[in-house]
């Protein structure tokens, strides 16, 4: 555990992963003691503060309805991290489930359960949630609800491919001559051995879990306002470029900085753990 | 084919779980109950599901993917109109992918280490860490107006008229022979096709550099070195070949990445593509619209891995040689 920190902290390109991810994830949780407006992230209003360029005390400036960039940055990482959280929850025990199934017992399930993945596989994960989130109403529900059905076969075919490959060596063998019960064989054997990756996959995951709903939101298909979100942050602003910059800029580098320190975190995992790609 | 299938049975689900009546949400409310009766029986919504299903599967066959209740044309008709210049977008920016994001991870991995490598690999790792439409916003504002070096918005310029014949307006241009018109739709199309390619570029080229790292350890390759085959030689001849495979899968994969992402440049771009036409059907829930357009660009996104398997069958001796068919 010691030697595993004292690498991760060695590399340069890792250690920035973990500032920046730390960065987020405290300042989401602490958003209500941090932000300078904790009352910006709702449907306040103060039109006299509106649209005024980053300065003191509003760092990153002010909305078209005057309300802290900065605040409503700080809520929309929360609203992001508690979306990805929730999305890979659902997602991973799901997928990681049927690719262990599909990938141990073969013949005909496998045939079944892996058409049923490659379907969701062939149509554009964007695409996909569009359609949902289209057809149902875009509320914040829905919008896991989207992603999460995009999600899971990502995972079903990375361990179903593990699997495949798991089941032929020696441990297995031993474990069905001991008569070991099929799920013992699933979750307790194989299992374990697919972690590094499904670890690794996830990191990187959040990063793009918040990637993804706010696309979605930039469409005007994700979080409604006045819940804040970088996405349609982005998309407001985008109008009144360029005099009003800082209405999408902030916003689209907030996004960066979040899904860059995800990025190097799961990098770092990776190469710690010696996932292959 | 299965699959295609399979799609065609999960988009029709997910377009029949629409909750509310169709037929209701595009008369208005100010419709009488006869008219929307009428128009439920006129789309077979009174049917079973699994009636509609075979109807809309014989239409399908038929190449008739209903009518848009907001157009109010047949939406064949309207993706026609509007995919070429997604298509078109698209085309481009996956020709950037391959020629940047291919060299970029090949430079990568032979100046493994140096500082050439740590500059591409956290250019690659930024490319894909924002969204494409940040991308397209960045080099909006950069690019087009802090230093006007692009157009900000469109396809082509607006004085400029071509007869359309493919609908592709850089090919128009070539049949026309209007060569001017040509370069008007090229510097219209850089940004875009380049904020939609960034992650791809970082994906191929992150992809690419461990593949190739890896294949650098082979010994053939300590072979050709002892041979004296020059550095470059040994790395576009013997090293990049067998790394171009997994590459190659990722490219098509991202290919469907391209297409659904198209949807976020082009609205920042206001570029004359499906997004506008596929973000107005989704809101009006027109149904055969949502379900021809997502329906269509799945089709796309199986041929592209269609056409990257085969050439990875051709690249790949193992599959090219052998008897079995690839």
């Amino acid at each position: 555990m010691r030697r595993a920190l004292f690498i991760l902290l060695r590399n340069p390109l890792s250690l920035i992963g973990i500032i920046l991810v730390a960065v987020v994830v405290l300042s989401a949780l602490s958003a209500d003691f941090l932000t300078p407006f904790p009352a910006d992230r709702g449907a306040a209003v103060h039109f006299e503060l509106a649209n005024q360029p980053p300065d003191w005390p509003h760092i990153f400036g002010t909305d078209l309805v005057g309300r802290d960039l900065f605040s409503r940055i700080i809520f929309a990482y929360r609203i992001s991290l508690f979306l990805g959280v929730v999305v890979l929850a659902i997602a991973v025990p799901v997928g990681v489930t049927i690719g262990l199934v599909a990938g141990y017992f073969g013949g005909w399930i496998e045939f079944l359960l892996m058409r049923i993945t490659d379907v969701f596989l062939s149509i554009p994960p964007l695409v996909l949630a569009m359609s949902i989130m289209g057809v149902l109403a875009p509320t914040l529900t829905n919008g896991m609800l989207a992603v999460t059905a995009m999600w899971w076969p990502w995972y079903t075919r990375l361990v179903y491919n593990l699997a495949r490959s798991e089941k032929e060596e020696g441990y297995v063998l031993a474990a069905e001559i001991i008569g070991a019960s099929k799920p013992h064989i699933l979750f307790r054997e194989i299992l374990p051995n697919c972690v590094p990756a499904i670890l690794t996959k996830m990191t990187l995951d959040m990063g793009f879990v918040i990637l993804i709903v706010s696309s979605l939101s930039f469409l005007g298909l994700g979080v409604q306002p006045p819940t804040p979100d970088l996405g349609s942050m982005v998309a407001e602003g985008a109008g009144y470029m360029p005099d009003s910059w800082w209405l999408t800029v902030f916003p689209g580098l907030a996004i960066l900085f979040a899904v860059f320190g995800f990025n190097l975190l799961g990098d770092a995992l990776r190469e710690l753990l010696g996932v292959e790609q | 084919m299965i699959v295609l299938i399979g799609v065609s049975m999960l988009i029709f689900a997910i377009a029949r779980v629409i909750p509310g009546d169709p037929a209701r949400i595009a008369l208005g409310p100010n419709a009488t109950a006869e008219q929307v009766a009428d128009l439920r029986e006129k789309l077979h919504l009174n049917a079973p599901v699994v009636v509609q299903y075979g109807i809309f599967l014989r239409d399908l066959f038929h190449g008739d993917l209903g009518q848009s209740l907001y157009t109010n044309r047949a939406v064949t008709t309207d993706i026609a109109q509007f995919l070429p210049a997604t298509l078109e977008l698209v085309f481009v920016s996956g020709f950037m992918m391959i020629v940047l994001g291919l060299p970029l991870g090949v430079l990568s991995a032979r100046y493994r280490g140096r500082w050439i490598d740590t500059a591409i690999r956290l250019v690659s790792l930024l490319g894909v860490s924002a969204p494409s439409f940040v991308w397209a916003v960045i080099f909006m504002l950069l690019f087009a107006f802090y230093l006007p070096i692009f157009p900000i918005a469109g396809q082509i310029s607006d004085t400029i008229k071509l007869p359309a014949v493919t609908g592709f307006v850089m090919i128009d241009a070539l049949i026309a022979g209007n060569l001017a018109a040509f370069f008007d739709a090229l510097r219209h199309i850089i940004l875009p096709a380049f904020s939609l390619a960034l992650a791809g570029i970082g994906q191929a080229a992150r992809l690419t550099r461990s593949s190739m790292v890896e294949t650098y350890e082979k010994p053939f390759i300590e072979m050709a070195r002892s041979y004296g085959f020059m550095e470059s030689r040994i790395a576009s001849h013997f090293a990049l070949r067998p790394s171009l495979i997994p590459s190659l899968t990722v490219i098509g994969l991202d290919f469907a990445a391209l297409l659904a992402n198209a949807f976020l440049v082009e609205q920042v771009f206001a570029w004359p593509g499906l997004s506008r036409y596929g973000v107005q059907v989704i809101l009006r829930k027109d149904l055969n619209a949502i379900v021809g357009t997502v329906l269509v660009i799945s089709a796309m996104f199986l041929i592209v891995n269609i056409v990257v398997d085969l050439l990875i069958a051709f690249i790949n001796p193992r599959i090219r040689l052998s008897q079995r068919p690839a």
